[in-house]
């Protein structure tokens, strides 16, 4: 058996989801390579190393500059096609998912997503996927290889063990339909005040807030409470709060002590970059909403009408 | 400007969901109803087939005969047209299959712009546009959460665990917009009417110049073994609130457990 590990890179380290996924991999196939690909990623070789690539194959060009997936693409169809490899995984991201979806139609290979974990079943590998909302988990195989994974973001500690880490350049060719896409600019809002992370409350507004100027009644609670103001991508895209307090697989990972959700749908994005959270209470007008599944205490019915009430409840309590 | 959008027939929301133990697949006999990040899509087709002045929309779905019905809703929204790839040797599709079927559809349809949602509220594996994308060998762009469409090229805003990407493609292009992008409409009564005399084409695999090798359980690379329940989450006090009856409750839970 032998693995490929597709390792994302921002600015100057590789992704910890990435390196966890690396450390999985290693545990499972002593055969394991690293793939890096970005315009001068050669010095990124040796932290791949550090967590037990036996070899890296480093794509360093110009072209793969950007993070789009099309040119990745390109470079790893062939890498898999001319090195054989039974199996090739990623850490789940915006970027890593296109790349796979691309690979899986390209090389006619399977692609299993939303993996927590793996195991080697025989000699080949079992993917354990959590399905329908985490309502249950599947074991899931592929017919016959490159067998393509995606693993949950958070799903591996990342460990290091010392691999050989040798280094072999890969020659790097652009399909014409690939270079369409151009990255025209990049921007993040920087955080303003405290980080969510470390927050021991935090109240969380979503979409169902209706209104960016609701997050008042969000900002009142958290303030009653001690704790910080959070939000989802909905709100986040639609520019109602800043992208620092979201929560979720493109957010922030948190585990305060207690989550309370309002218009909050609990979509399984939201739901990764919060689950280990101690209590969750969830407010939503919709019996059937998704977080209710993973909530402490449930409340069905209008925000605009329960988080007011509660916020005088707290303070009078507090007085 | 002529727009595709794919769609898929999802359980509604409320209905409950499970994985036939016998086949492996996703049971499809409870309420259906259209998957709800596709009416993002459908939405983002309108209005910029709104904003061109002329154009047409048209939904593409692979599934049961009966995604007609879900489809429906769409048009009544305002799409021009539904075409539907139906097949027994198409059911079990996975990723590589359902691309390869998609892919043929619309190559068909020779669409300036090929939009999809999200995710599929039931598989939510939000890859598919890719796969697609690379066989039908077009620029992608996915979570798109502003789009703007003009000369001959579109220029998107998305969300990375980074920050925000603002990326370029010309057309025509696949694109995968975000549910943050817009607020479907509802149809009109107008529109329900109105969707029922439009075109709904029923396609099989042959029609549509797809390989029955490479659709269904044939085409398809990935098998699922095993089905196992879960490590519990604990169970959910549930309180339907009245009036804002409930905050009562919620001080004294906040109380009990001493956040208060
Ligand atoms: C690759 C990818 C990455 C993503 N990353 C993230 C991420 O990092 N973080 C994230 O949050 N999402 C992420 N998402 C998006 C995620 O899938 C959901 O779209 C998003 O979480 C929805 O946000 P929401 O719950 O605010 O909105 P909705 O899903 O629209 O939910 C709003 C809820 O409010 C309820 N509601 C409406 N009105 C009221 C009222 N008056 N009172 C009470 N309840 C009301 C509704 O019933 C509904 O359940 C990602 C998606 C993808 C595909
Ligand atoms: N069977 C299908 N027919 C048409 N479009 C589909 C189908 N399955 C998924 N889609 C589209 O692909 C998107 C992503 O699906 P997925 O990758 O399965 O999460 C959906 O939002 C739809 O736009």
């Amino acid at each position: 058996m032998s693995t490929l590990v597709f390792l994302e890179h921002h600015g100057d380290s590789i992704q910890k989801g990435a390196l966890g996924v690396l450390t999985k991999a290693v545990s499972i196939d002593s055969d394991t390579a690293a793939v890096i690909t970005g315009s001068g990623v050669s010095g990124l070789a040796a932290q791949a190393a550090q967590y037990g690539a036996a070899k890296v194959y480093i794509a360093d060009d110009p072209q793969l500059e950007a993070p789009l997936p099309q040119p990745r693409v390109d470079v790893l169809s062939k890498l898999i096609t001319e090195k054989g490899f039974d199996n090739v995984l990623f850490a789940s991201s915006v970027l890593a998912s296109d790349v796979a979806g691309g690979l899986s139609a390209r090389l006619d290979a399977g692609l299993n997503w939303d993996l927590g974990d793996c195991e080697t079943d025989g000699d080949g590998l079992l993917g354990k996927q959590a399905a329908l909302d985490d309502s249950v988990i599947v074991d899931v195989g592929w017919t016959q290889g490159p067998k393509l994974a995606l693993f949950r973001s958070g799903s591996f500690e990342p460990a290091e063990s010392a691999g050989a880490g040798e280094v072999e350049n890969v020659a790097v060719a652009i399909e014409d339909f690939s270079s369409k896409a151009t990255l025209v600019g990049q921007d993040t809002e920087q955080a303003a005040g405290p980080s969510i992370e470390e927050a021991d409350i935090l109240v969380t507004g979503g979409r169902g807030l209706g209104d960016p100027s609701a997050f008042s009644l969000m900002e009142e609670l958290a303030s009653a409470l001690g704790g910080a103001v959070a939000s989802t991508r909905a709100v986040v895209d639609s520019g109602w709060y800043p992208y620092a307090t979201q929560i979720g697989q493109t957010g922030k990972t948190v585990a305060p002590k207690l989550y309370i959700g309002a218009g909050v749908s609990g979509a399984i994005q939201h739901k990764v970059g919060m689950q280990s959270s101690q209590t969750i209470i969830s407010i939503n007008k919709d019996a059937s909403a998704p977080i209710f599944e993973f909530s402490d205490l449930g409340i069905v019915g209008d925000l605009h009408e329960i988080v007011p009430k509660l916020t005088e409840l707290v303070k009078a309590r507090n007085a | 400007m002529k727009i595709a959008v794919c769609v898929k027939e999802v359980p509604d929301a409320g209905a409950e969901r499970r994985i036939d133990p016998g086949t492996m697949r996703l049971d499809r006999s409870g309420d259906r109803a259209l998957n709800a990040y596709d009416l993002n899509a459908v939405e983002e087709a309108l209005s910029l087939k709104e904003a061109a002045g002329d154009g047409e929309v048209v939904l593409i779905s692979m599934g049961k005969e009966k995604a007609l019905d879900s489809m429906r809703k769409a048009l009544a929204m305002g799409a021009d047209r539904a075409v539907l790839v139906t097949d027994e040797a198409a059911a079990g599709s996975d990723l590589v299959a359902t691309s390869h079927v998609l892919s043929k559809v619309i190559a068909k349809e020779e669409a300036d712009l090929v939009l999809f949602g999200q995710q599929a509220a039931d598989s939510a594996g939000a890859v598919l546009w890719a796969a697609v994308a690379d066989r039908l060998q077009m620029p992608v762009v996915s979570q798109i959460s502003e789009l703007e469409v003009a000369g001959g090229k579109i220029t998107a805003r998305r969300q990375t665990e980074n920050g925000y990407d603002r990326i370029e493609a010309p057309l025509p292009a696949v694109l995968a917009v975000a549910d943050s992008l817009n607020e479907p409409r509802y149809p009109s009564l107008k529109g329900i009417m109105a969707a029922k005399k439009k075109p709904q084409d029923v396609l099989s695999l042959a029609d549509v110049g797809a390989d029955a090798g490479s659709a269904g359980s044939a085409g398809s690379r990935t098998t699922v073994k095993a089905l196992a329940d879960p490590p519990s989450s604990g169970d959910t006090i549930m309180i339907e609130d009245e009036g804002g009856s409930s905050a009562e409750k919620i001080l004294e839970f906040l109380v009990e457990r001493k956040f208060v």
